[in-house]
């Protein structure tokens, strides 16, 4: 093979280039990281995305609103009853129209439960970067209860498209409360387990701490959202910016770290799980009666423009709506979280060694149909 | 501040600001020349701080490309949408806002990916999701494809 002007120009300074993905364990999804290495030095990261692209917004603009809402669970696939209620809380802020009570309590019922999956399976992921195999066991144990869950009530386990315009798809299965409330109990006592097993052990915080340093300054210009963003001190939580379903009727507490690194990112993420299920033990038990869809004639949003936020679990997720008052959108934007969080990873990993590189981007917990949409 | 005050802000700024269709922020449409100035004092001043920009997408219009910038101050809690509508639709061009916040690098390449709309400034300015040699910018409402199902 001839050597090319880059080939000499990178031997001369010692450094080869590598690709992470787009077919590889840690990446997640197909993602692929041109790394530059010097050594085992990481100099510089260029994702390249777009291997899931698939023009979700240019489809999503010949479709009706019920319809498109089909097509928001397969972007953050572990977000999806969030992401199916940013669309839904658009379209109805748009019509003007408020849903009865009871269904603003399953609305975050759900999210939350979803919340605590993603999470779960976000922290089984993360050991498993980290060569902690067990975490993976542990998670997925306790994940399947909630998708037990979400499949009695919702017909499917991981994209459910329950939450639509107007309300929710058909009521809450009879044994949901009852459910429900066995699993607050249930994970209760497991999640002391995730962090005996993790979060104390000497091997996981030396891979972890002071790894992967964002500042506040840099998670606020790359818009970094979530719990990612909040590792870093940035107050982004929309569930307490804009309270929007049930979320004005609880208490509980946004998680923030100022440390920045990687340990960062990750203990706010644990005391996540734990701040949902108080959510959820403040909910379940009080569902109000009522129906669970408006009677409403056509959905169609009038003509004008509007924007919705919602906090999914992994940050901030913006539905922009352009309507020019029929059925269809005349323009729909998503601003998904993943998309602004991945772009910071070679702001923070350049300078680390090549094995960092796994457990900053599981921190950031990456899910990559989100990004390419 | 409130809707008001932001708008009157950034008319004292830039004085041909028209208010735009936005019920929900303050919005105004700024003429593209005077996009960078106005975005750097509205980042910079200390009573706005817009250091978060949070949304920048193009929409495809009769009048042309609009460029639609949701900004906020995390400090403040306020949020501004600036809008600059760019009448070229064969060659659009517009300054990029990345030196200013460091998000918009991504959300621009998708814009020229998706668009075809071109950022002055921006240092990286490739196609995101597409492959190179990918022919035409399908967010356009004129795009054809062999393969696009018609609706």
């Amino acid at each position: 093979m001839e050597e090319t002007l880059l080939d000499i120009d990178l031997k001369d300074r010692e450094e080869y280039i590598i690709n992470m993905g787009p077919q590889h364990p840690s990446t997640h999804g197909v993602l692929r990281f041109e790394t530059c290495l010097q050594g085992e030095m990481v100099k510089y990261i260029i994702p390249h995305c777009g291997y899931i692209h698939r023009g979700i917004e240019k489809m999503s603009e010949s479709l009706s609103y019920p319809q498109l809402v089909h097509l928001t669970d397969r972007m953050d696939y572990l977000s999806a009853h969030m992401n199916n209620e940013a669309v839904a809380l658009c379209v109805e802020k748009a019509m003007e129209v408020e849903v009865t009570d009871r269904v603003k309590y399953i609305r975050t019922i759900l999210a939350e439960l979803s919340r605590i999956a993603s999470h779960q399976l976000w922290w089984s992921a993360f050991g498993m970067d980290l060569g902690a195999l067990t975490t993976f066991f542990y998670g997925l144990r306790d994940r399947e209860r909630i998708l037990d869950i979400f499949e009695e009530t919702t017909g499917t386990r991981l994209i459910q498209t329950f939450i639509t315009p107007g309300g929710l798809m058909n009521d809450v299965h009879p044994n949901f409360q009852k459910r429900v409330r066995e699993f607050v109990t249930y994970f209760r006592k497991k999640l002391p387990e995730y962090n005996q097993l993790l979060t104390g052990n000497v091997i996981f915080q030396e891979r972890t701490k002071g790894i992967g340093y964002m500042s506040k300054e840099v998670a606020i210009s790359y818009g970094v959202t979530g719990p990612s963003g909040r590792g870093s001190g940035f107050h982004c939580d929309i569930r307490k910016l804009a309270p929007y379903s049930a979320y004005p009727f609880v208490k509980f507490n946004e998680i923030t770290a100022t440390e920045g690194d990687t340990f960062a990112r990750y203990w706010v993420r644990m005391q996540e799980m734990s701040e949902s299920l108080d959510i959820i033990d403040q909910l379940v038990d009080n569902i109000p009666q009522g129906d669970y869809m408006l009677a409403l004639k056509a959905i169609k949003a009038p003509k004008g423009e509007f924007y919705h936020s919602v906090e999914t679990a992994r940050g901030e997720l913006g539905v922009f709506i352009v309507s020019d008052g029929g059925p269809n959108p005349a323009r729909i934007k998503y601003r998904t979280p993943n998309f602004s969080n991945l772009f910071v990873i070679n702001k923070i990993a350049a300078g680390h060694k090549i094995a960092d590189l796994v457990a900053i981007s599981g921190s950031l917990d990456l899910v990559i149909p989100d990004i390419d949409r | 501040m409130n809707i008001e005050q932001l708008t009157a802000w950034v008319t004292a700024l830039v004085p041909d600001q028209k208010p735009g269709v936005s019920k929900q922020f303050a919005e105004c449409i700024v003429p593209a020349g005077q996009l960078h100035q106005l975005c750097k004092d509205l980042r910079d001043n200390r009573n706005t701080q817009m250091d978060y920009l949070f949304c920048e997408t193009a929409v495809d219009r009769k009048d042309g490309f609009h460029m639609v910038y949701h900004m906020k101050s995390t400090i403040l809690q306020h949020t501004l949408v600036i809008r600059v509508i760019l009448t070229d639709k064969i060659n659009p061009e517009v300054v990029s806002v990345s030196d200013l916040w460091h998000g918009a690098e991504f959300f621009e390449r998708e814009i020229f990916d998706l668009f075809g709309i071109r950022f002055t400034n921006h240092p990286d300015l490739r196609r995101l999701f597409l492959e190179e040699d990918w022919v035409g910018y399908p967010l356009r409402k004129d795009y054809k494809d062999s393969f696009t199902l018609e609706r």
